[in-house]
């Protein structure tokens, strides 16, 4: 039972990441190699912080701005420097490798003894697991509310047009290149954000933490899509949610199958694959009316 | 006389390889003139468009916009001013957003966008209900469609209420019925000349079709090789015939 807890808490809090890599992937159609350096970057920063006495709230909220930063330059070297956004992407996540190592001074720091922020008392609490699955609903209640509201003002909706059709979006006087950087800055800000908790939900940051959770979002993306077929915006970030719990119990499934914890990326890879084929396999096979996979759909 | 709402004075454009596009062209646009602009392919046609809306910069020469120079302007600047609906259906829409959604976002073309919610209100809805009710193609029934899985006519009636949702100075249009099918290009010629003269817009239609060029608007102009060879209006207009316009199209 308690691992089926921790899986969920886990598909909980890293829905994070999804959700923020949706403005991105989905919004602004373009696949952002910058979240594998900005979640360690914002795990880096805040675990720093936090080793050095600094309010484990402030830090958490430090992870923000850094992240925010992160996307900004990649956002400025596509925009402005014109380099391709997947380089650009693999730039500035490589340039955070180093960054990442200033910051900590080592490979990795532990948060043994520390105070973070699943210290506060009504969740520690709760029993083992479910600080995670309270703090990330808490979390996650939080960032859908924003983005909700901030994707139907006047603002939301002019960067959901440049994601849509940057041509028109200009044609209306809308500052295309503006609504990129402040997409990416929001997204990265988000997923270094995700990193900080994680980070203090594991008691650890390491180096390497970033390695292939773009697959780990893109999975919760493309999971809840495949779940729930058509629905609106603010479903569909819901629906993310869902999928990156999803994604855990799968997992958790294919570990208990007797695969080790090495063989994570790799599975999480095919994980990937797998749904991303669906539609097309979907398709091939003619499945949609036997197997009304799609839920119901709105339009 | 009255004074030209948009003018190009000596407006020149030579790309890297020598070629000359626009050469020494000058064109006044009054208002409430409704110009076709007719060319072979190469006259300069969409060159013209693209120096008036300023996504293309001038080798020479200015643009004005009631008297002020707007040469160096970039084109999302002008966009306070300027609509335009292009050729291709595609372009002129965000496909993902509703209907409703599209006619939203062009209420606010050419100003700030800010934190405000986007206000989609029922009033908006029965508001824009009448309005696409006008062009007589059954957009209206669907407003909370995303505009993706609209037939190309829908689309481009939609991309022309987009472009005159707030009335611009000057709108382009840049054969804004040529991807469509004979029938519905009618259709959308004879709505875009009912809100051309019912909202007194100044405009200017590149088109190839030649009887839509002589049927509509006051005023003709006639490309070649980077000139006007031809700029007639009204009466001068009424006069000329097919036969007449072909003689001007020379290579």
């Amino acid at each position: 039972m308690s691992i089926i807890v921790s899986s969920i808490s886990q598909g909980i809090l890293w829905a994070v990441l999804g959700v923020a890599l949706y403005l991105t992937f989905r919004i602004l159609n373009f696949a952002d190699m910058t979240v594998e350096g900005s979640f360690p970057l914002g795990a880096s920063t805040a675990v720093s912080l936090i080793a050095h006495g600094v309010n484990p709230f402030l830090a958490t909220l430090a992870a923000l701005f850094v992240g925010a930063v992160a996307g900004f330059i990649t956002g400025i070297l596509y925009t402005k420097g014109k380099i391709p956004i997947l380089l650009a992407g693999i730039l500035v996540m490589t340039a955070c490798l180093s960054i990442n190592l200033r910051i900590m001074g080592s490979a990795n720091i532990s948060l043994l003894d520390q105070k973070t922020i699943f210290s506060v008392p009504f969740l520690s609490d709760l029993p083992k697991y479910f600080d995670g699955v309270v703090l990330g609903l808490i979390v996650i209640s939080l960032i859908l509310g924003f983005l909700i509201w901030f994707l139907q003002t006047e603002l939301g909706q002019a960067f959901i047009a440049t994601g849509d059709n940057p041509v028109m979006a200009a044609a209306f006087g809308i500052k295309t290149d503006r609504m990129t950087i402040m997409g990416l800055m929001v997204s990265n800000a988000l997923i270094a954000f995700g990193g900080a908790v994680i980070a203090q939900n594991n008691g650890f940051a390491d180096i390497n933490m970033g390695i292939g959770i773009i697959v780990i979002a893109l999975a919760s993306i493309i999971i809840g899509e495949v779940v729930f077929g058509n629905l609106s915006l603010n479903q569909r970030l819901i629906a993310v949610v869902i999928g990156s719990i999803i994604y855990r119990l799968v997992l958790l499934a294919v570990l208990q199958l007797g695969f080790s914890t090495n063989d994570l990326n790799l599975i999480s890879s095919i994980i990937l694959a797998i749904a991303m084929m669906l539609p097309q396999v979907r398709k091939y096979l003619k499945l949609d009316k036997v197997l009304h996979l799609g839920g119901k759909t709105n339009d | 006389m009255t004074k030209a709402v948009f003018s190009l004075k000596d407006a020149t454009v030579t790309v890297p390889n020598g070629t000359t596009i626009l050469n020494d062209l000058n064109l006044d646009i009054y208002p409430g003139d409704f110009i076709t602009v007719l060319g072979t392919n190469g006259a300069g046609k969409s060159t013209l468009f693209n120096v008036i809306s300023g996504d293309l910069p001038l080798t020479a020469g200015s643009v004005e916009h009631e008297g002020q120079d707007i040469t160096q302007m970039p084109a999302v600047k002008r966009t306070s001013f300027l609509a335009r609906v292009f050729q291709d259906p595609k372009l002129g829409t965000a496909p993902r957003m509703t209907v409703a959604e599209n006619l939203l976002l062009a209420e606010k073309r050419g100003s700030k966008r800010t934190l405000k919610n986007r206000q989609l209100t029922n009033e908006k809805l029965t508001t824009y209900f009448n309005l696409t009710k006008t062009m007589g193609n059954n957009l209206e029934d669907r407003l909370q469609t995303a505009t993706g899985s609209l037939s190309g006519g829908q689309r481009q009636a939609l991309s022309f209420l987009m472009a005159t949702r707030v009335k611009p100075g000057l709108l382009l249009l840049d054969e804004h019925t040529a991807a469509l099918d004979p029938k519905t290009s009618d259709q959308l010629m004879a709505a875009t000349n009912h809100q051309v003269k019912d909202n007194h817009l100044t405009a200017l239609m590149i088109t190839h079709n030649l009887k839509d060029a002589l049927t509509y608007g006051n005023r003709l102009i006639v490309l070649n090789a980077g000139k006007i060879v031809l700029d007639v209006k009204d009466e001068e207009k009424d006069q000329l015939s097919e036969a007449d316009l072909l003689t001007y199209f020379v290579h």
